[in-house]
């Protein structure tokens, strides 16, 4: 038999929706650099805190996967 | 459809998987003592990493020269990275200089730590642990903090989780958000990130090592005894992808570190 928890198939199901906000966040991103090359320095903090707003909800998934009811 | 197969091949042992149990080591010093000090390898490894870091770049400087040595020319080039491409470009051209420090020390400290889950023997990442990556994000929740007050006294915390431009009526919304994203959340997600990425690393070489030794010592069959070989080819590719996240998560949590700072210094800007 195999052994192991159902949380973490939930997990994945769940990192699913980070995972897409987090490709449309770098999405946005390359295509504005690649519209305007000076912009670089204004944008990357900005998408980086979008990335790390998107990833915590993965990241927090994680954490429930692991504490809830192993 | 192997790991249906599995299962069913293996009645009488079972395959039991790693879990993250299994990351928490016995203390080594001292030895097999009943008592815990809590000195196992993680700790041993930070220690090592600051003598490790502190060694490279004394030794690189100790006579520079203009035309660089090879090493001079390693550490130079590191340098450079943090204090332009994360210190200058985040925290911008007039309150940079006196983060280079902090920013350098995080991120050779994480980098190297991170590195260690790449060395055989070492073969851990020290931050696999939550606890000494929250120890990370604790000086710099505190440090962040602290410069905010310092530049904009206690206003800061208005500023922080106020957002300007906002219609009023929104404001009972957004208050609670911003609270929460800033100030709960925000050390939680910045140790948890680094953690997880390296724990799960962690336990892919786990699992790579405990399904090839299942697959090629217990099972009697050839054809699985064969895939135990392959497993053993697959984790050398995953082992080249760790070692491409071990250094991104040493990036990011840098950048992070710097965009938090930036946050704090200038509050009042936006």
């Amino acid at each position: 038999m195999l052994h192991g928890s159902l949380n973490m198939i939930g997990y994945g199901l769940a990192a699913i929706g980070s995972a897409i906000g987090v490709g449309m966040i770098f999405a946005a991103y390359i295509n504005g650099v690649a519209r305007q090359p000076e912009a670089q320095r204004i944008l990357q903090p900005i998408a980086m805190l979008g990335f790390a707003l998107a990833e915590a909800l993965a990241i927090l998934g994680l954490v429930f996967a692991f504490v809830v009811g192993a | 459809m192997f790991a249906f197969a599995l299962p069913m091949a293996s009645e009488e042992g079972g395959f039991i998987p790693p879990s993250v149990s299994d990351t928490h080591l016995p203390d080594i010093f001292p030895w097999f003592a009943e008592y815990g000090t809590g000195f196992g390898k993680q700790m041993f490894m930070i220690v090592l990493s600051i003598v490790l870091i502190t060694w490279f770049f004394t030794a690189a400087i100790k006579n520079p020269k203009l035309v660089p040595s090879k090493t001079q020319y390693l550490a130079e080039s590191g340098y450079a990275f943090v204090r332009n491409g994360i210190g200058r470009d985040i925290i911008g051209e007039k309150n940079f200089r006196p983060w280079i420090p902090l920013l350098f020390a995080t991120f050779f400290f994480v980098l190297l730590n991170n590195l260690f889950g790449a060395i055989p023997f070492l073969q851990i990442p020290s931050f696999s642990h939550a606890g000494s990556a929250y120890a990370m994000a604790i000086i710099i929740y505190g440090t962040w903090i602290a410069v905010g007050l310092k530049n904009h006294g206690i206003r800061y915390f208005k500023l922080a989780v106020v957002p300007s431009g906002v219609p009023g009526w929104i404001m009972p919304l957004m208050i609670p958000l911003e609270i929460i994203s800033n100030f709960i959340v925000r050390p939680m997600t910045h140790s948890l990130r680094l953690m997880a990425t390296m724990l799960s690393g962690h336990i892919i070489v786990m699992l790579a090592a405990a399904g090839a030794r299942h697959l090629i010592v217990v099972q009697d069959s050839l054809a699985m005894n064969g895939l135990g070989v392959l497993v053993i080819l697959g984790s050398v590719a995953m082992y080249f992808l760790e070692l491409l996240i071990m250094v991104l998560q040493a990036f990011v949590f840098t950048l992070l570190t710097a965009i938090y700072l930036q946050g704090a210094i200038e509050a009042d800007a936006h």
